[in-house]
């Protein structure tokens, strides 16, 4: 388990490494000086060549990015070129909006497609396993951004029961937070309770047939015990589910805050490449991609937890 | 006394071949058969076919989606306008079938660009393993990292938006996935007997892994691509919906959804044609997919 | 009265190509204490005969005909929940996979321990023990220190011995093992068919051993059911079925068996029964294995051969019966 862990650990390393090199020549591909941007309205060439020095922007690549990331890992991602407001401070406002926002709907998204899977799978044939497959085809097919634009439509110009946009902290207002987070966490979870449950559904349906299940059954357990053994089995084929479903979540989300106008990572994104803000660009990013490698090293570590094959050995999966 | 060896497994590995292919061809026959009795995967077929026919023959016969109308501004469905037209009169049918043909072609062109890169790179790490193994899936691991929407963002900003660069995007977006399932498959059949027989026959690695691996997965692959082609066609929708594919007066369904968002409260009808028409498409292909992968059986997936 | 009886057993899977007759019309009985083989080719029916008598046939697809009766208890229309309360207590199970017959997910103590907890009311600590000493009784070396293993640590032989400790936990009257040696080395098998016979003599188990060989049979087994093509062809008590086989069929099964043959006609080669067995789906009235008979003539296709007796205890289902040429 500790070996799993720690080679996890070290691929996960070395991916980031790389991806923050993606990032970096990534945001360096980007159209337009950021010194022509910094010196702001009207730039001499004398005013652009002394930011230039000044940001060590005259340097060669390999070094402009050692120098960021040296700086970058004593917690400095440069200052916003809009306010010249700390990045990490900026991002640090908008980290847990998305946060919530992912955080609660992963929570949706697993929950109602685990179980929705597991009533299929146990109830296969009857209408509720008809019911929650369509349920699943729905979520898979259905665009969830459009879900947000009826929703809006339905619940908030017709019948004005929730508020269409806008965020308010949830340390501010707690019932307002949820209430304006109700339709984007939905319209989010909905797209992976369809993947979770259509995998919880087939992998439980496959782990019933196994030679271990009919063991089960052969020594007079109930049929809630038999899918209990089953289920412990089928959960590990989940967790990777959701571990490959969360960067098309993180995309999402860029999707949901726009719609519902929510101050978000997704948000500073899009709007940070109009304004070309390359600092904030960089580092949201960069902590978006940090982000995604640290939970699927979460998620393998999940797995590894409930697979004793790997608890024990390290395994070579 | 070695050489007969040889020659015997050489034999054993053209017999296998042989049956091999045979059963591919009353397989596929028996696929059919099978597909065909399963009612959701012929509803599913059909629906694609229309969504084909109105990609390909619609824009003929709906007109110009641009066209501008100066006196039905909004106007709900009518003989003339059957589903209505948008806030510069345009004719929401024409736009539909436009939208279609781009729909059609972000979901085609990305899944083939992504079957092009992805199949050889997973053959690669699955037949070779080792260090090309260990340095191709770091490398997917990073890609796998970089949601496809903030790549796309990028390249918007990088290149202009557009929809060649809608479909870049969701190409690479798809090809990790593609990685890890021909991997996946080429692992396993890379212990089967025939292809060990290959391999000791002294048959050149990309020979083995274009004549006895790949034909293998071709259920794989097709369950695949029925299941990348509505990806392609909800990530174009979602990207154009930002601004960062078609741009307007161009139609697409994203598109159409992004100005039909102005007017939610006058003209919510707008909002509702465009997402029913990527919901029945995208259906279309999952229920194929899924009756697909019933009567195929892939390994992985 | 017999401790088990079976009558006119027929099992019927429903598939894509049509119903499947797995086993038609066996009837057979066991005693306590009586080791009786279910023997034939894979497909023979002798795995469906023996699962349809605890019912652990696959749930929807497959019905069951005729009569089970087990102690006095008619098994075939008890409601699940009854039946739930005889598997593993009454009937229990050895089946012929170790490597994918026990959870990967859980410990052995707990698997073993799960089916005392589920027919007994002992506690935590009891069950432990019971635990402890089923594993040492099926031979587990280091018994205590392994109730925390999981399945993938042990190796085949070890995971089959869990799989008897399981069986046995609740001293069941009829024990069935599905081919249990099979998939092991040949060193382990001989030591799995000593645990059986040891648990036969030191706990009064009868037990119906499903296997296709001839070998094992001549070893444990007090009668033997020979299985073609859904039927039982011949019954007999063991040394009588290897004096005197009379249904070509088991004729042909003894010689290919590489001692016998070799015994024979002092040549090392194994003979093989020519022809293919007739497909499940169909059920003439004829004799199946007239096909594949040298002994067949117009009669045989005619009409199906009954069961008769030869000898005392010895049933045929054969026009020609008698151990003479073979097939």
């Amino acid at each position: 388990m500790i070996e799993f862990i720690l080679r996890r650990t070290g691929a996960a390393v070395i991916t980031l490494f790389l991806a923050s090199i993606a990032v970096f020549l990534g945001v360096r591909a980007l159209p337009g000086d950021p010194a022509t941007v910094l010196a702001g309205e009207s730039p001499t060439p004398q005013v652009v060549a002394a930011i230039r020095k000044q940001f060590g922007l005259d340097q060669p690549l390999p070094v402009q990015y050692l120098h960021y990331m040296g700086q970058a890992l004593q917690g400095n991602l440069g200052s916003s070129t809009q306010d010249k407001a700390p990045v990490t401070q900026v991002l640090g406002e908008r980290l847990p909006v998305t946060l919530e926002l992912t955080f609660l709907a992963i929570l949706v998204g697993v929950l109602v497609g685990v179980l929705a899977g597991i009533v299929s799978a146990v109830r296969r044939g009857t209408a509720l396993d008809y019911a929650a497959n369509g349920f699943g085809l729905f979520g898979l097919s259905v665009p969830h951004f459009w879900l947000g634009l009826l929703g809006i439509v339905v619940f908030s110009v017709h019948w004005h029961i929730l508020p269409a946009s806008g965020f308010v902290g949830l340390a501010d207002d707690p019932v307002g937070n949820l209430e304006r987070m109700v339709m984007p966490v939905l319209v989010l979870g909905l797209g992976l309770a369809a993947v979770v449950m259509r995998q919880t559904r087939s992998s439980l349906l496959s782990q019933l047939g196994a030679d271990y299940v009919r063991t089960a059954r052969s020594k007079g357990l109930s049929r809630g015990q038999q899918i209990r053994h089953a289920l412990r089995n089928s959960l590990t084929t989940v967790t990777t589910v959701v571990g490959l479903q969360l960067a098309g979540l993180i995309s999402g989300a860029v999707i949901t805050e726009q719609i519902f106008v929510i101050p978000g990572f997704g948000k500073l994104i899009v709007d940070g490449v109009s304004s070309r803000n390359y600092p904030v660009i960089q580092g949201a990013v960069l902590v978006t991609v940090a982000g995604y490698v640290v939970i699927n090293l979460l998620v393998d570590v999940a797995y590894a937890y409930l697979d004793p094959r790997l608890r024990m050995a390290g395994g070579s999966q | 006394m070695n050489e007969t060896a040889v020659d015997e497994t050489g034999l054993a590995a053209g017999q296998a071949a042989g049956a091999e292919a045979a059963a591919l061809g009353t397989g596929w026959r028996r696929s059919l058969h099978r597909l065909l009795g399963r009612r959701m995967a012929v509803i599913g077929a059909v629906m694609v076919v229309v969504f084909l026919g109105v990609a390909l023959i619609g824009p003929y016969v709906a007109g110009s989606s641009t066209r501008l109308g100066l006196t039905d501004i909004l106007a709900g469905p009518s003989g003339a306008h059957w589903l209505g037209t948008d806030d510069l009169g345009r004719d929401v049918v024409a736009r539909i079938c436009n939208g279609a043909r781009v729909s059609l072609l972000a979901g085609v062109v990305s899944s083939a660009l992504a079957m092009a890169v992805g199949v050889p790179v997973g053959l690669a790490a699955g037949y070779f393993r080792g260090w090309t193994d260990s340095v191709l899936m770091r490398i997917n691991d990073v890609v796998l990292s970089f949601p496809y929407l903030i790549f796309a963002v990028g390249m918007a900003a990088i290149l202009g938006p557009s929809l060649h660069n809608v479909i870049i995007a969701l190409a690479v977006a798809e090809v990790p996935s593609v990685i890890r399932v021909v991997r996946g498959e080429t692992l396993v059949l890379r212990q089967q007997d025939f292809v060990q027989a290959a391999v000791a026959d002294g048959t050149r690695d990309l020979a083995i892994m274009w004549r006895s691996i790949l034909p293998n997965m071709t259920n794989t692959l097709i369950v695949k691509a029925t299941v990348a082609v509505p990806a392609g066609i909800l990530g174009e929708a979602a990207l154009s919906f930002l601004g960062l594919g078609v741009q307007p007066p161009q139609a697409s369904w994203g598109v159409m959804l992004t100005s039909a968002q102005q007017f939610l409260a006058q003209d919510p009808l707008l909002a509702v044609f465009p997402g029913v028409a990527i919901a029945l498409t995208t259906l279309g292909f999952n229920l194929l997919g899924d009756g697909l992968r019933d009567v195929l059986d892939p390994r992985e997936l | 009265m017999p401790l088990l009886e079976v009558t006119d057993l027929r099992v019927q899977y429903r598939t894509e190509d049509g119903p499947v007759h797995a086993a038609k019309d066996v009837s057979f009985s066991l005693e306590r204490g009586e080791i009786l083989a279910l023997v034939g080719e894979s497909g023979c029916g002798k795995t469906a005969t023996a699962m349809a008598v605890p019912r652990l046939l696959d749930g929807g697809n497959a019905t069951i005909g005729g009569k089970v009766v087990l102690d006095g208890t008619e098994l075939t229309r008890l409601p699940e929940k009854r039946m739930q309360d005889i598997r593993g207590k009454d009937i229990s199970v050895v089946f012929q996979e170790p490597m994918t017959s026990l959870n990967p997910a859980y410990t052995i103590g707990k698997q073993i321990g799960e089916v005392i907890r589920r027919h007994t009311d002992m506690n935590r600590g009891q069950v432990r023990e019971r635990v402890v000493e089923l594993l040492e009784l099926v031979g587990m070396p280091d018994a205590r220190r392994r109730l925390g293993a999981y399945p993938h640590e042990l190796s085949g032989g070890m995971r089959q011995r869990v799989m008897i400790a399981t069986a046995v936990a609740c001293d069941p009257k009829v024990l069935i093992a599905d081919e249990p040696t099979t998939a092991l080395d040949v060193t382990i098998q001989a030591a799995v068919l000593d645990i059986i016979r040891r648990l036969r003599e030191e706990l009064g188990t009868a037990v119906i051993l499903i296997t296709h060989d001839l070998g094992v049979v001549a070893e444990v087994a007090d009668h033997v059911v020979v299985m073609y093509s859904g039927r039982h062809v011949e019954h007999a008590p063991t040394a009588a079925l290897f004096d005197k086989p009379q249904h070509p069929y088991t004729l042909g099964l003894m010689d290919a068996l590489p001692a016998r043959a070799a015994r024979r006609g002092g040549r090392r080669r194994l003979t093989e029964i020519p022809g293919m067995v007739p497909p499940p789906t169909t059920d003439p009235d004829a004799c199946q294995f007239a096909p594949r008979c040298a002994r067949a003539d117009a009669g045989c296709t005619a009409k199906r051969p009954a069961l008769s007796r030869v000898d005392d205890g010895h049933l045929v289902a054969c026009y020609h019966p008698g151990p003479g040429g073979t097939a």
